[in-house]
């Protein structure tokens, strides 16, 4: 290499992703808080006819901050992490580089238009699997696509050893194959029929109790890795690279990687206690649940621990906040959720807002955290700039801390208020509430939880505006910064 | 012994023998690095060196890297 003295990492397809990531952000959590405000105010259901309905809207959230949102980052951040812990350029392959703006537009167009489909009510009503067959199949392209691309720079790196993050890339890619080829298995019925019905339209080929039990071992590990894994290949690169601390222990991060792989993928039937599936299998997986703490506060501690005598960079560097505070909520999130997953407790927190309570203090506190960090850190690498504002950064800090706070306390409220007025009886037996009398004690708490989505969502345009002008009007920068990001 | 069964033995079957897997793994860890063999710690700075001028923390072989120039 040394030929070459003017190689350089090549940051393109991490600068695409990273906009994605923005716009797709900013679309899912701006229809996030208006379903949440729906449930405040249902008269703001009625305002764009059948396309502003809450039905139609859950879904276009739930798929645009998973599909769009996180799979963007996850994408963003390995074309920067991916070239740099192997030590070789996306410029050294022009085929990677092709490779790679294919991914990239056939994302982009097939993400834009599934979001349409979903919109127009074509679904395939498999929560969190819902696009109908044509966009399945561009999913498996692009994800296909990124596949080579792993494949091509770990084939052609300088670095022998692949990095901790580089294993969570790759149970990230191969996690999600399996899951998503498995449970989108369907006959589009225009075909089986000979021309009869909706060309998008197409019947799953599981029924019953087993397409529930294939539902929800995609659905759990959809959170595994897409949400973890991708999330904590993240943090073992940006918190290091950010503090300049090595991570506290790597023979943690092996073992915490197997442990989560094997602990995560026999979980998932946790979504399904008290229903038809064979008890020993509702056991399992409370049982495995519980023992999933142990990987997960294995990782979690090993972030934490890695700051380890520099606890001063908490208050003088605010991304190291942020990653702070994630891994907090991912220790939060990943106690909850066992808790959730014991047979007891589900009988009350099943169903009830509690749910996704618990979802969004793992996406907002740890998720949209962490990958901003991830933004934060990469900006002024790649626009060799300085970020924009240190207080504009710190104000967000607080705001949207303060509306993860709102979200889960209030859904805690109202789930387990919820839970109990459900089940709660009389003397003789009869229920003592009807459903409209539970609704009437949560609306308070839905009302702070719309709150907090506008919080939350004007913390991510502050984001969105400090990237914009770290890009546009930061201070330029002569040379990379090695670990603290520079900011003004 | 009916198929559900079969599945109840299989997966009680399958958890033990991935916890022997996953015990005999850390101690393998441990035993590798105690013994001197691997050092496992220095991988952790692959993330706080890595220009893409930096010597790597393990070279991958410069014969393997000329073979696959070649083969391109
Ligand atoms: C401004 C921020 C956000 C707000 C206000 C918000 C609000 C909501 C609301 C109201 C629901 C429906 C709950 C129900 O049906 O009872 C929901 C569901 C969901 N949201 Fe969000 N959300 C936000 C951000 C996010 C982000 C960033 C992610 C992921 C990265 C996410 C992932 C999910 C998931 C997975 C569900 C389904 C939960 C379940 O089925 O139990 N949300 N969100």
């Amino acid at each position: 290499m040394q030929a070459n003295a003017a190689l350089e990492y090549d940051y393109s397809l991490a600068k695409k992703f990273t906009f994605l990531t923005i716009l797709f952000g900013f679309l899912g959590m701006l229809v996030g808080t208006i379903i949440a405000a729906q449930m405040a105010f249902p008269e703001l259901n009625y305002l764009l006819g059948e396309y502003g309905t809450f039905s139609r809207l859950r879904p276009i959230h739930t798929n645009t901050v998973v599909f769009g949102f996180t799979v963007s980052a996850i994408f963003a951040t390995w074309f920067y992490v991916g070239q740099r812990v192997l030590k070789v350029s996306m410029a050294e392959s022009r085929f990677l580089m092709v490779i790679g703006n294919i991914q990239f537009w056939l994302y982009f167009i097939g993400a834009l238009l599934a979001t349409i489909s979903l919109l127009f009510g074509i679904s395939s009503s498999k929560e969190y699997a819902q696009y109908e067959w044509p966009f399945d199949i561009v999913v498996v392209i692009v994800w296909v696509l990124w596949g080579f691309n792993i494949m091509g720079l770990i084939g052609i790196r300088r670095e022998k050893a692949l990095y901790i993050s580089v294993w969570y890339y790759l149970a990230c890619f191969l996690g999600i194959s399996m899951l998503y080829l498995f449970n989108n298995m369907a006959i589009p019925t225009y075909f089986a029929t000979e021309g009869l019905g909706n060309i998008f339209h197409s019947v799953s080929m599981y029924s019953g109790t087993n397409d529930a039990l294939v539902q929800w071992w995609y659905g759990h590990n959809a959170v595994a890795f897409g949400f973890t894994v991708p999330i904590v290949a993240m943090i073992y690169y940006f918190l290091p690279k950010e503090s300049g601390q090595a991570i506290y222990s790597y023979k943690l991060s092996l073992l915490s990687f197997w442990g989560l792989m094997f602990v995560y993928l026999w979980a998932g039937s946790h979504h399904l206690l008290w229903s038809t599936v064979p008890d020993w299998m509702q056991t399992m997986g409370s049982a495995f649940s519980i023992v999933l703490i142990l990987p997960s506060w294995g990782s979690a501690i090993n972030m934490l621990l890695t700051m380890k005598g520099e606890w001063n960079q908490v208050t003088e560097n605010p991304l190291i906040k942020f990653m702070v505070l994630a891994s907090t909520f991912y220790m939060l999130s990943t106690i909850e959720g066992p808790i959730q997953a014991i047979k007891s407790v589900n009988a009350i927190a099943h169903f009830t807002d509690w749910i996704p309570g618990h979802v969004h203090d793992g996406v907002l506190g740890w998720v949209v955290f962490m990958v901003m960090a991830s933004i934060f850190h990469m900006a002024p690498r790649m626009f060799k700039r300085e970020i924009y504002s240190r207080k504009l950064m710190e104000v967000q800090f607080w705001l949207q801390t303060t509306a993860v706070v709102l979200y889960f306390t209030s859904m805690w409220i109202a789930g387990i208020t919820q839970g109990m007025m459900w089940r709660a009886v009389d003397e003789y037996g009869n229920l003592m509430y009807s459903f409209i009398d539970t609704v009437t004690v949560l609306h308070p708490y839905y009302t702070i939880r719309a709150l907090s989505g506008v919080m939350y969502l004007t913390g991510f345009l502050m984001f969105a505006y400090n990237i914009y002008k770290t890009m546009t009007a930061g201070r330029e920068l002569s040379e990379e910064p090695q670990f603290r990001t520079p900011m003004a | 012994m009916d198929i559900r069964d079969l599945q109840g033995y299989g997966s009680f079957f399958m958890t033990i023998f991935l916890v022997v897997m996953l015990y005999g793994y850390i101690i393998h860890l441990y035993r590798s690095e105690k013994k001197g063999e691997r050092d496992y710690e220095k991988y952790g700075r692959i993330a706080l060196d890595d220009e893409v001028t930096s010597t790597p923390v393990e070279d991958k072989p410069a014969s393997e890297r000329e073979n696959e120039k070649e083969n391109k």
